[in-house]
């Protein structure tokens, strides 16, 4: 049985870490790399990052931080934000990611996450699912940053894309987003037991406890949460410590001192 | 040195950043020439086994491997695909022959509850270790790693090192003499993960074998 798992989100516009509070952009932490060797010395079990500048003309900056941070994170790294084609895919893989996220361009183009599927395979690709509303009644897929209605419900937008071979599904309640107050936990539950392929469970982490409730009433395979992480030291092997101790079946931390030069040194002997 | 095989396919930069944060000294290598001057090889791989076999033998590799590997005794170790690499053939759309380096067939995974258990077999799993194995020195009785893929090499008994359970019992890891194989991902396996790649390059080292 697969455990479940802590997936910190690293949220980047223009290069630097923010915070995000309803889809608004408030604090910024800073440098990513700082951030992510601190993920790394403690056990996370996958990191997200996407790209949230307002247009694509940060990309190229973008993919050279994730190349970056494929040098130092030995965990699976998932790349969203501007994935709109395939050759987004490839470039992002290419980078260092090891999944793809992907939001306006499915709720745009539905067929493209059956392209993307049938070339990269399903484990690649993770479907972004950006919900407004408080109640089933009122639940609609957005997209563009939680800024257009697409008039999907959650649920059925989660079985759709399922279908077309989504491999996991990150759901995002952009009422709860920065708000402290925990998961929707009605939301993460409906799309859980709509689908069979994992739900990572995002958005108003304010305490661990949050992500216990995520895993254990919301039926998540998958905890995630930004802002949290950025203020409280250790956070990550916090968290962690607080959810195996309340009985969620998590891998637990192993530290590792890594060697890890300014400079990585090998040689390539590519014939050209 | 570690001779890290490219044969265009897999991971190649994750897979050299994690030797390289284990210590070790990595020549990528896209020729069979690069296999001469070095002490172990590893070969990873994502993606179909045929395709792997058709690019190895394109690339001129399964010569060199027959050279370095079987008579040179250099140890090798297979991640993921590189693992399978070693069967005598697999079942994926169709039968290939593979390396020949172990007796056993790659077979697709088939748990008995389909609903509870997914494939491909996605995530952190538990590993038992089933005997002592210089690879995974230090890490522990029930590691854990990182999984990704939907057919396993169901490999002889005695070779087998390690297995994990995914609603059936998933060969994990096998080793014989020189050879090496892990059905799971060490470079995103983080601090154990890298302790394995580790174990190898100090194998890899001492002229083990």
């Amino acid at each position: 049985m697969v455990k479940k798992r802590l997936i910190p989100s690293l949220l980047v516009r223009n290069g630097r870490i923010i915070q995000s509070v309803n889809f608004r952009h408030t604090n910024v932490i800073g440098n990513a790399f700082t951030a992510v060797d601190f993920f790394n010395t403690w056990a996370v079990d996958e990191i997200i990052i996407l790209d949230i500048s307002p247009n694509r003309d940060f990309k190229e900056k973008f993919l050279e931080i994730v190349a970056g941070l494929s040098e130092r994170c030995f965990v699976p790294l998932t790349v969203g934000g501007w994935i709109q084609s395939k050759e987004d895919i490839r470039k992002a893989l290419v980078s260092g990611g090891d999944k793809v996220c992907i939001n306006s361009e499915a709720c745009k183009r539905p067929e493209f996450v059956t392209e993307a599927s049938e070339t990269f395979g399903s484990q690649c690709i993770v479907i972004s699912v950006d919900v407004r509303g408080t109640s089933p009644e009122t639940y609609q897929v957005y997209s563009e940053h939680a800024k257009t209605a697409t008039g999907l419900h959650p649920t059925e937008w989660a079985r759709e894309v399922e279908k077309r071979g989504a491999g996991e599904i990150y759901l995002t309640s952009v009422d709860h987003d920065g708000s402290r107050k925990g998961y929707d936990l009605q939301l993460v539950r409906g799309v859980a037991e709509a689908v069979t392929i994992p739900v990572i469970a995002f958005g108003g982490v304010g305490h661990w406890e949050h992500m216990v409730e995520g895993i254990t009433k919301g039926k998540a395979e998958a905890v995630s949460a930004a802002n949290i992480f950025h203020f409280t030291e250790h956070s990550t092997k916090k968290a962690k410590e607080f959810l195996i101790a309340a009985g969620i079946d998590m891998r637990e931390t192993y530290f590792y001192k890594v060697n890890q030069p300014r400079k990585i040194t090998y040689e390539v002997n590519y014939r050209v | 040195m570690i001779a890290l095989v490219d044969y265009g396919m897999g991971n190649i930069r994750s897979v050299r950043n994690a030797l390289v944060a284990a210590g070790a000294e990595v020549l990528v290598t896209a020729t069979p020439e690069g296999l001469k001057e070095a002490g172990g090889i590893i070969v990873p791989g994502v993606g179909a086994f045929s395709d792997g076999m058709a690019n190895l033998h394109r690339t001129g590799f399964i010569g060199a491997l027959q050279e370095q590997v079987l008579a040179a005794k250099k140890p090798y170790l297979g991640i993921c695909l590189g693992m399978q690499f070693l069967a005598e053939k697999s079942l994926e759309g169709g039968t290939w022959q593979g390396l020949n380096f172990l007796k056993g067939t790659v077979e697709r995974l088939a748990p008995v509850d389909k609903e509870k258990f997914k494939i491909p077999h996605m995530g952190w799993n538990k590993v038992e270790l089933t005997r002592p194995c210089p690879l995974f020195e230090g890490v522990g009785e029930n590691p854990v790693f990182y999984f990704v893929h939907s057919y396993h090499f169901a490999a002889h008994r005695d070779d087998v090192t390690g297995i994990c359970r995914h609603g059936q019992p998933v060969v994990a890891a096998v080793w014989k003499e020189n050879l090496f194989g892990v059905q799971f991902h060490p470079e995103k396996s983080q601090g154990l993960g890298l302790k394995v790649l580790e174990n190898f390059c100090r194998l890899a080292e001492g002229g083990h074998g």
